[in-house]
């Protein structure tokens, strides 16, 4: 079960900073904890900056979602970019080919409790993160 | 684009930022201070993240460089002010920021440099090992 989501698109720096204040305004108003919050918008900034870096741009689309149990936030960042070609070293710490520490795809991982790549070479990727309210 | 003041108080720079940063306002003051401590000769500085509600690995890798770059240029950087959320979401990240001297809040950050310059005149002529001399902690 989900609400109506919120897109936004990512091409700027400045748009990095937006996803970072929706997530944010979006955990506040499903209560997660603020370590959660502070968890999800970090991996969230993360991850738009990698859909900007690498993707060369794309979109991000932020929802509610509830099961029988709790409420949670689902966000999607999706490119048409090259893709990742090899996924096992992506997610390995400290592998970057961008010249960055290594550290946003393995560690937004880290951060969240649901993580799903899919991605191909030369079609882009989609990473789906979910996190749950305790 | 906007930019993140600099302010400089005796021998230290303070530098306190109050807004959500583009990568490129980080890089901004990345060089903006390294430009202010050549200016100024000061020997220390300060970075207040009190007000960041989040340091992802971008700021993280911004703030260590910056510290390096202070190292090199002779003056020892002090983050201030961490908020414990940001903390525990940083080393779950994987950044740990070593060799970075972090203090509670900004006057905690002062004394620390100062005790740092006491140290310096002391050791000032037998010194063949400027970069140990400050490390450590009283």
């Amino acid at each position: 079960m989900s609400d109506e989501s919120q897109r936004l698109r990512v091409v700027t720096d400045q748009d990095v900073v937006r996803v970072r204040q929706l997530v944010r305004t979006v955990s506040v108003a499903v209560k997660l904890s603020l370590v959660d919050q502070t968890k999800l918008v970090t991996a969230a900034s993360e991850l738009a900056r990698n859909t900007l870096v690498y993707g060369g741009g794309g979109e991000v689309e932020v929802t509610r979602v509830h099961n029988e149990r709790r409420a949670g936030i689902r966000i999607v960042f999706a490119d048409q970019g090259p893709g990742i070609v090899d996924l096992d070293l992506a997610l390995t710490d400290g592998y970057t080919t961008g010249g960055g520490l290594g550290l946003g795809l393995s560690g937004a991982r880290r951060l969240v409790d649901e993580f799903a790549i899919d991605t191909e070479p030369g079609k882009g990727t989609t990473i789906t993160i979910v996190k749950w309210c305790r | 684009m906007e930019r993140v003041p600099v302010l400089k108080i005796g021998d230290i720079l303070l530098v306190s930022i109050q807004i959500d940063m583009e990568d490129q306002v980080a890089l901004q003051l990345q060089e903006d201070l390294a430009e202010r401590i050549v200016a100024t000769g000061v020997h220390g500085v300060i970075i207040d993240i009190s007000a960041l509600d989040i340091v992802d690995s971008f700021v993280g890798r911004t703030i260590a460089t910056i510290a390096s770059v202070s190292r090199v240029l002779d003056a020892e950087t002090v983050v201030v002010g961490m908020r414990p959320a940001v903390a525990i979401t940083l080393v779950e990240l994987g950044l740990s920021l070593p060799g970075i001297r972090t203090a509670l809040n900004v006057e905690l950050g002062i004394e620390m440099l100062g005790r740092r310059a006491d140290r310096d005149d002391e050791l000032f002529d037998d010194d063949d090992e400027p970069g140990q001399a400050v490390v450590t902690t009283p």
